[in-house]
């Protein structure tokens, strides 16, 4: 018979990096979603050479491995004598990777809008703000939700990236349990199935409102 | 009344509108045709201000449309315009597109709004359509429903460019038959169109455009019957 020493205070452990993982996501996506689309509305709507030095900026936090941003910001920060934690350096950095692609997306989604759409709106006496939230944005959200979705489940893998800088998150609170009572398989199956239990229900609620959008394409 | 005066419109180098002037009274209905290209539809979309002009100007109920002070989303109010593309607001049902301007820009509440919305889209034939998504709909209803649209606000004057040119031909008959429903309630309206049969029955006046230029204006029996330039006649021989 299958026998184990994965203690039920182990895997209270587990879930607790597992809330890590869940928290320092959230907080990624959600400042990297509202910079995200500040960005992304900026660079839809100015001419290219306004933004390009934001552009250059966005580019390097997509082109720079996340874990050298990881480490030169929390080395930073520390030299600076800033004193922030750990965690808020991972939700920060994370969050500026994050809106890096989420502008490229909100971008994107606009520049799909059709002019003639956003013409006919215009022609009905709405305005640019009013062409923005009625037209644009609605049509915008369809194109764009399932690479947010896809953002969302690369950004919470990516979240293991802050185990360098101290914090103990799923992946790590599992290679501490391994290294103790050193049945790496099954728990590391045990953490794999967390991170899926984590992402089913994100991956469901994109297709499910994929679905109901599409029935009215 | 719409006056347009001496209107020059280039994009970069390329003149698309050169010297045009036609004014068009409440009530009158005035064609225009023309070859692709001759600027036909920038000049609708310059009456009601969705291109800048470089030089002369509109007037619209004695309105300067090009003028800096102008409160260009209300004066857009008083002119629906329907185009050639069907546009309609995807995410939104047939009464909901209908109904959204007048919401959000005439702020009417929403039981007005769809009282209104109703009764345009029963006046096009589409009262059975209300709470449809406008991909359910065939392209000559899109139309229909882009010009209930456009009614639904109200407006003084009503703009067609080429309503029926990406139309089935068996679906173009019953977007002529709104429109000449409309033109016989007094509306005052200018269509773009390529169905001069339509046009000469319709029309108080035709106006042929060639290279940005109005060659000739006149009764549909003066342009169809006896056109007075060579260019006109060149055309219409090569259309009809
Ligand atoms: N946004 C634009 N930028 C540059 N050129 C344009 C633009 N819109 C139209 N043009 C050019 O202006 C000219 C007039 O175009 P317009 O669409 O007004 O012609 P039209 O008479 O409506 O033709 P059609 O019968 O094909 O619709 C064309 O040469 C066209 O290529
Ligand atoms: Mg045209």
């Amino acid at each position: 018979m299958f026998q184990t020493s994965l203690s039920l205070n182990d895997v209270m452990f587990l879930l607790q990096g597992a809330g890590v993982t869940l928290l320092i996501t959230f907080w990624a996506m959600l400042g990297g979603t509202i910079l995200g689309i500040i960005f992304g509305v900026f660079r839809a709507t100015t001419p290219w050479w306004a933004t390009a030095p934001l552009a250059f900026v966005l580019d390097i936090f997509r082109s720079v491995p996340l874990l050298i941003q990881l480490v030169l910001v929390n080395a930073f920060q520390a030299i600076a004598g800033l004193n922030i934690s750990a965690f808020v350096v991972s939700c920060i950095v994370l969050a500026l990777y994050t809106s890096a692609y989420c502008s490229e997306l909100v971008r994107g989604g606009i520049a799909a809008v059709p002019v003639t759409t956003r013409r006919a709106a215009r022609s009905l006496g709405m305005t640019w703000w009013q062409d923005m939230t009625q037209i644009v944005y609605p049509i915008a959200l369809r194109i764009m939700l399932p690479s947010w979705i896809g953002l969302t489940l690369g950004v919470m893998k990516d979240t293991a990236l802050v185990s360098w800088l101290g914090i103990i998150e799923l992946l790590r609170s599992s290679q501490i349990i391994v290294t103790r009572i050193q049945e790496p398989l099954f728990v590391l199956t045990v953490a794999g199935l967390i991170y899926f239990i984590i992402s089913f229900p994100i991956s469901r609620l994109g297709a499910r409102l994929e679905r109901k959008w599409r029935e009215n394409d | 009344m719409i006056e347009i005066e001496n209107v020059h419109k280039s994009f970069g180098d390329l003149k698309v509108l050169d010297n045009v002037s036609l004014t068009v009274k409440k009530g009158e209905v005035v064609s225009i045709i023309g070859g692709s290209g001759s600027g036909k539809s920038t000049l609708l979309m310059c009456i009601n201000g969705l291109e800048p002009i470089q030089s002369g100007s509109i007037r619209v109920d004695g309105i300067e449309v090009h003028a800096k002070g102008t409160d260009i989303n209300k004066l857009r109010t008083k002119i629906g315009i329907v185009f050639q593309q069907w546009n309609a607001f995807p995410h939104l049902t047939v009464l909901e597109n209908v109904t959204l301007a007048p919401r959000k820009v005439l702020k009417k509440s929403k039981a007005e709004a769809d009282a209104i919305g109703r009764k345009q889209l029963e006046h096009v034939g589409l009262g059975d359509k209300l709470d449809v998504y406008p991909s359910k709909l065939s392209g000559g209803q899109q139309q229909r429903m882009a010009i209930a649209r456009a009614l639904a606000m109200e407006p003084q004057y009503m703009l067609f460019d080429e309503v029926t040119s990406a139309l089935d031909p068996q679906l173009v008959g019953e977007v002529l038959d709104t429109m000449r429903l409309l033109a016989k309630e007094g509306m005052t309206m200018i269509l773009v169109t390529h169905e001069m049969a339509f046009a000469r029955e319709v029309s108080d006046r035709v106006a042929f455009f060639k290279s940005g230029k109005m060659h000739e204006i006149g009764t549909p029996e003066q342009i169809f019957g006896n056109p007075q330039r060579p260019e006109t006649a060149q055309f219409l021989a090569s259309v009809l």
